[in-house]
C-alpha cells in the first residue's frame, strides 16, 4: 500500500508533482545545496522520530493547528515554513511538551515519539525533554557562568562522569568552544546574541538529546551569527534530528531536508482561522516545484 | 510500512513508558501550600478567638450581664449585656461598680481619629498634588525619601513626642496649664496625624499618578492654568483613589495604639473637647494586659470584646477602601 | 476693529497674547505655596521630632546605659536585657517568616492556579492581613500562643512568632515581586532541559531573586523591631534579673522599655526613655542602609 504523500489539502492528491530526478538535482547545483544534502529518496523508507495523526492544537477551545499529519525522520532537518500565526511554534512545542506549562492548551491526535505515545498517560513530560531538547527564538542563557550554564543540565539530570569533561564536548559540538575556553568562568550575559544562542545550543547538547527542536533560533541574530549556526546545524544532523521553525525560506531551503509548509484557513464550522499543513514534502521540491498553488505562491513571495 | 525504532532511544536512556511518580515534587508543593494556607489560618485564628470570646464569654457572663458574680445568665439577659455594652455610656469594667457600656471608647477614638484626619488629608493630599502635578523630579527625589522616613518612624516614638514635647512645649503654652491637661486627645491626635501622612500621601499619589497624561494635556490645550487642571480635572479623575487613600487613614488612625496611650490618657471619658483626656479602644486593650490575667476573669474577656469591636471597624474600612482601589485599577489599567 | 473678538480679516497686531489676569497668577502661586508647604509641614515635624528626642537624650547615652538592667532607680537604669531581647525577637522573627513567606510568595507564583477560587482568595487575605491593627496581633498572640492552644507562655518565643505574623505581608508581597521579575524564558529554558518545576524553583529562580527577597525580609524586620502594641499582650516584663538567652526565656525589648520609662513620672526616666529611641533609630537607620545598600548593588537588571 503506498502511502500519499501526507498533505492536507484534498485537492493535492490528484497532482502528486513529478518525481525527482538526475536533472533535476543538476538544475539546483551545489551552490544553493552548500551543505551537501543527500538526495531524497522515496519518505517511507526512512526511520522516523515522529508520527504525527491528526494533531489538532486549542488554546481555551479555540484551535491553534488543525488535523496535522506528516512523519519526521531521524538524522534529517525538517522545516516548518508559514506566514505568522499559523501555529507553527505551537506545533513545535507539542513535541516536547512544553504546552503542558500552558494550562488552556490542549492537544487531540496522536504524537508518536519512536513508536510511542508521547502524551499517553503515563508519559511524565519531564523525561520527554531530557531526549528532546529545544532552542528558543531569543537566547536564553542563564544569568551564570558559561560552564555553569552548560553543566546545569547534566547536573539536573544526575548524569555521571567528569563534569569538565562534558562540558567541553558540548561547546566543541555547539563550535563554540574556540571562543569561551578561556571565559568559562565568566557571566554568560557578557557574550554577543549569536555566541549565546549557540551556548544555548551547547547547553541543549550536553544532556544527550536525541531530537532538537528549534524555535526560529536566528531571527533575533545579524546574518555573520546566522550562517554560523546554519552551519552547525548541518554538522548536527549527523548525530541528532533536527525541527526547525523558520520565518526565513531561503533558511529552509539552505538548511532542511523535508519542508512543511503551514497557513491559516478558516476551519469547517467557518468560525475561526486556524493553522493547517498544506504541503509537507522534500524541501527541493517544495522550493522549486510545489504542488499546491498556494504553497507555491508562499515560496515566490507573492504573498507571505 | 517503515515504523520507527521502538526500542531504546538514543543515549541509553529507557523509553518513555517507565515514568515514576515524582514523589519529592508533590511533597514539596504540599508544603508549600501549606505555608500559604498559613495566613487563611492566622485569619480564622483571629476572627474565631475574637468571636467566641465575645459572643461566646463575654456576653454570656453573669457580671457583664450586670446580675454580680453568682447570678444567674439568660438570653433575656444576654441581650440586654449586648444593649449595655454598645450603647452605655459608662466604662468601668474593673471598678466597681462595674459597667461595660463601650460608647466611651468609640467616643475617645472617633475624637483622636477625626483630629488625625484634620491633619492627614489635607497635609496628605496637599503634598500628593504637589509632588504629582508640581514637584521637578529633583525636588521629588528629594522629597519623596522623607515622606518615606516618616512613614517608618515607629510609633513609640510619636507617642514620646506627643507626650514630652507636643503637650508641653505647644498645647500648654498656646492654651495654658489649667485648661490643658498632660493627657489630651488633641496633642495624640495630631501626631497621629502626622504618622497617618505619609499613608494618605502615598495612596493619592499612586491615584493621581494614574491618571492619563492626555487628560491633563486636553486641559492645558483649552488655556486652563495649572491650578485649574489640577483641581478640576486631575483630582475629580483621581476621587475613588483619593477616598481610598482617607478611608485607610481611618483604619490606621483607627487602629493605632502607642501614641494615644502615651499621649491621650488611660481614662474613659466620653467627650468632645479635644483638651481632654480620653481612653481609646486601643488604649484600653494596650493598658489592661500588664502582669498575668486570669483567663477565666471577666478582665480578659473584656479585652476581646473590644478587640472585636475595633477589628470590625477597621475591617469594614478596609474593605471599603480596597472597593475604591479597585475601582480607580480599574478605571485607567 | 473691536479688541474684544477678532474675527477672521483682524490684523496680525490685535493677535499679540495678554499676560494672564493678575488674579490668577496670584491664586496659582497662592496654591502652589500651599501645596510646597504641606511637605514642608512634615520634614518640620520629622525635624522637630528629631531634634527633640536627640536633645532629651543624648545626655543619658552611655557605654552604661547599654550594659546595665532597668532599675527602679532612674539613674541606674540600662538597657541591656532590653538589647538582648530584640535580638532574639529578630532571630525567632526570621527563622519563621522567610521559610514561610518566601514559600507562600513561591505557591502563589509557581504553583498556583489562579483560575481556582481558593487561590485568589488566598491573595486578597493577605491584604486584609496586612491591614489589622497591631494589637489585635497581640491579642491573637494572647490567645493562641501565650495561652489557648500552643500555650508557650510569655517568651521569646511567643513574641517573634506574633511579631512575625504581623509583618509576614511584607516579606511575601516583596518576595513574590522579585519572583515575578525573574523573566519566563529562564524557566522555559530550565525546563525544556529536562528539569523538574522545583529543580527550576530551587536552581534559578530562587537564586535570582534573593536580592528582592533579602531586602523585603529587612525591612519587615525593621519595623518589627519597633512594635510595641503586640508585646503589651503577650507578656513582655519591665524589670527583668537576666538577659533572655533563647527562645525560651522571659524578655524585654526596647520599643517595650521605652513605653515602660514612659509611664514612670520622673524626669529623669523620661530621658532614659529618649536615649533608648536614639538607639531604636540607629538601629533602624542601619538596617535600612543595607537594604538600600543590597538592594543597589546586588539587583539583577534582566
Amino acid at each position: 500500500m503506498a502511502r500519499e504523500d501526507r498533505t492536507a489539502s484534498p485537492a493535492n492528491a490528484a497532482q502528486p508533482g513529478p518525481a525527482p530526478s538526475p536533472a533535476h538535482d543538476a538544475l539546483l547545483g551545489a551552490a544553493e545545496r552548500p551543505h551537501g544534502g543527500h538526495r531524497i529518496a522515496h519518505p517511507e523508507d526512512r526511520p522516523w522520530v515522529f508520527d504525527l495523526r491528526d494533531v489538532t492544537v486549542t488554546y481555551a477551545g479555540v484551535p491553534a493547528v488543525r488535523h496535522v499529519n506528516f512523519r519526521i525522520h531521524e538524522h534529517e532537518v525538517t522545516a516548518l515554513i508559514g506566514p505568522s500565526g499559523c501555529g507553527k511554534s505551537t506545533l513545535l512545542r507539542c513535541l516536547n511538551r512544553m504546552n503542558d506549562l500552558i494550562p488552556t492548551a490542549s492537544v487531540e491526535g496522536e504524537i508518536s515519539y519512536h513508536g510511542q505515545n508521547l502524551y499517553a498517560k503515563q508519559v511524565d513530560a519531564v523525561e520527554v525533554r531530557k531526549r528532546i531538547g529545544m532552542v528558543f527564538q531569543k537566547p536564553n542563557p542563564f544569568p551564570k557562568s558559561v560552564y555553569d550554564n552548560i553543566a546545569f543540565g547534566p547536573r539536573v539530570l544526575g548524569m555521571k562522569g567528569d563534569m569538565d569533561e562534558i562540558v567541553e564536548q558540548a561547546l566543541r559540538r555547539g563550535a563554540v568552544w574556540d571562543e569561551v575556553k578561556d571565559r568559562l568562568k565568566d557571566n554568560a550575559f557578557g557574550m554577543s546574541g549569536g555566541q549565546q544562542q549557540r551556548l544555548c545550543i551547547a547547553r541543549a547538547l550536553a544532556v544527550a538529546p536525541d531530537v532538537i527542536l528549534m524555535d526560529e533560533p536566528c531571527s533575533a541574530l545579524d546574518p555573520i551569527s546566522t550562517g554560523r549556526i546554519e552551519d552547525l546545524i548541518a554538522e548536527l544532523k549527523s548525530d541528532y534530528s533536527i525541527v526547525i521553525v523558520t520565518h526565513n525560506m531561503q533558511q529552509a531551503a539552505r538548511v532542511s531536508d523535508m519542508t512543511a509548509f503551514f497557513t491559516v484557513e478558516l476551519d469547517e464550522s467557518e468560525k475561526h482561522r486556524s493553522g493547517r499543513v498544506i504541503e509537507f514534502d522534500a524541501t527541493d521540491k517544495i522550493f522549486t516545484n510545489p504542488a499546491d498553488p498556494r504553497t507555491e505562491a508562499y515560496v515566490t513571495g507573492k504573498v507571505g | 510500512m517503515a515504523a520507527g525504532t521502538a526500542s531504546a532511544t538514543p543515549g541509553g536512556r529507557p523509553p518513555l513508558g517507565a515514568a515514576r511518580r515524582r514523589w519529592g515534587e508533590d511533597v514539596i508543593r504540599a508544603l508549600l501550600f501549606l505555608a500559604a494556607m498559613l495566613s487563611i489560618l492566622t485569619t480564622i485564628g483571629i476572627v474565631v478567638a475574637l468571636a467566641v470570646e465575645t459572643f461566646g464569654e463575654f456576653f454570656a457572663d453573669p457580671i457583664v450581664q450586670g446580675k454580680g458574680a453568682d447570678g444567674a445568665t439568660s438570653i433575656g439577659g444576654y441581650l440586654n449585656g449586648i444593649a449595655d455594652f454598645v450603647f452605655g455610656t459608662d466604662w468601668s469594667p474593673n471598678i466597681r461598680p462595674l459597667s461595660f457600656g463601650v460608647l466611651p471608647l468609640v467616643a475617645g477614638t472617633l475624637l483622636t481619629t477625626v483630629i488625625a484626619l484634620i491633619v492627614a488629608v489635607p497635609l496628605g493630599l496637599g503634598a500628593a498634588i504637589y509632588l504629582s502635578e508640581y514637584a521637578d523630579p529633583r525636588v521629588r527625589k528629594v522629597l519623596k525619601p522623607i515622606l518615606e522616613l516618616l512613614a517608618g518612624v515607629p510609633t513609640i516614638v510619636f507617642g514620646y513626642f506627643a507626650l514630652t514635647f507636643v503637650t508641653p512645649v505647644i498645647l500648654q503654652a498656646i492654651f495654658g496649664q489649667e485648661d490643658v491637661g498632660s493627657f489630651n486627645a488633641l496633642s495624640g491626635g495630631l501626631v497621629m496625624g502626622f504618622m497617618v501622612l505619609p499613608t494618605v500621601a502615598s495612596v493619592s499619589e499612586d491615584a493621581l499618578s494614574a491618571v492619563p497624561g492626555a487628560l491633563r494635556e486636553g486641559a492645558y490645550g483649552l488655556g486652563a492654568s495649572k491650578l485649574k487642571v489640577s483641581t478640576r480635572i486631575v483630582v475629580p479623575a483621581a476621587l475613588s483613589g483619593i477616598v481610598a487613600a482617607f478611608v485607610l487613614g481611618i483604619s490606621r488612625a483607627i487602629g493605632e495604639t502607642m501614641i494615644v496611650l502615651l499621649a491621650s490618657g488611660a481614662q474613659p471619658n466620653l467627650t468632645f473637647n479635644p483638651l481632654e483626656a480620653v481612653e481609646t479602644m486601643t488604649a484600653f486593650i494596650g493598658q489592661q494586659a500588664t502582669g498575668d490575667i486570669p483567663v477565666d476573669s471577666v478582665r480578659y474577656k473584656t479585652i476581646f470584646a473590644v478587640g472585636a469591636l475595633l477589628f470590625l471597624m477597621t475591617f469594614v474600612m478596609n474593605a471599603i477602601s480596597i472597593r475604591f482601589v479597585r475601582r480607580y485599577r480599574e478605571v485607567y489599567e | 476693529m473691536s479688541a474684544a473678538s477678532p474675527g477672521f480679516g483682524t490684523t496680525t497686531a490685535h493677535r499679540r497674547v495678554p499676560p494672564a489676569p493678575r488674579g490668577e497668577r496670584v491664586r496659582n502661586v497662592v496654591f502652589e505655596i500651599l501645596l510646597a508647604l504641606c511637605l514642608v509641614l512634615a520634614c518640620l515635624l520629622l525635624g522637630t521630632l528629631l531634634v527633640d528626642v536627640i536633645s532629651d537624650g543624648a545626655g543619658s547615652l552611655s557605654w552604661d546605659f547599654l550594659t546595665r538592667p532597668p532599675s527602679a532607680l532612674p539613674t541606674l537604669a540600662g538597657l541591656e536585657p532590653a538589647i538582648f531581647g530584640t535580638l532574639w525577637l529578630v532571630i525567632t522573627c526570621v527563622a519563621f517568616i522567610v521559610p514561610v513567606g518566601v514559600g507562600t510568595a513561591i505557591y502563589l507564583e509557581e504553583y498556583a492556579d489562579r483560575t481556582r477560587w481558593w487561590n485568589r482568595l488566598i491573595e486578597v487575605n493577605i491584604q486584609n492581613l496586612a491591614a489589622v491593627p497591631s494589637i489585635v496581633y497581640g491579642i491573637f498572640g494572647l490567645a493562641f500562643l501565650y495561652r489557648g492552644g500552643l500555650d508557650l507562655g510569655p517568651v521569646i518565643l511567643t513574641g517573634g512568632l506574633t511579631l512575625g505574623l504581623l509583618v509576614l505581608p511584607v516579606v511575601i508581597v516583596t518576595a513574590r515581586e522579585a519572583i515575578r521579575a525573574v523573566p519566563p524564558s529562564i524557566r522555559e529554558g530550565a525546563m525544556a532541559l529536562g528539569a523538574t518545576r522545583w529543580q527550576t524553583i530551587w536552581r534559578q529562580v530562587l537564586p535570582g531573586s534573593i536580592s528582592g527577597v533579602a531586602t523585603g525580609t529587612i525591612l519587615a524586620l525593621s519595623r518589627a523591631i519597633g512594635e510595641t502594641a503586640p508585646l503589651l499582650l503577650i507578656g513582655a516584663v519591665v524589670f527583668i534579673t537576666e538577659n533572655p538567652s533563647g527562645p525560651d526565656s522571659r524578655y524585654t525589648a526596647i520599643p517595650f522599655q521605652i513605653f515602660a520609662w514612659l509611664r514612670f513620672p520622673q524626669e529623669e526616666f523620661k530621658n532614659k526613655a529618649a536615649a533608648a529611641i536614639i538607639v531604636l533609630m540607629v538601629v533602624l537607620i542601619a538596617m535600612n542602609s543595607i537594604a538600600i545598600w543590597l538592594r543597589n548593588r546586588y539587583q539583577r537588571k534582566w
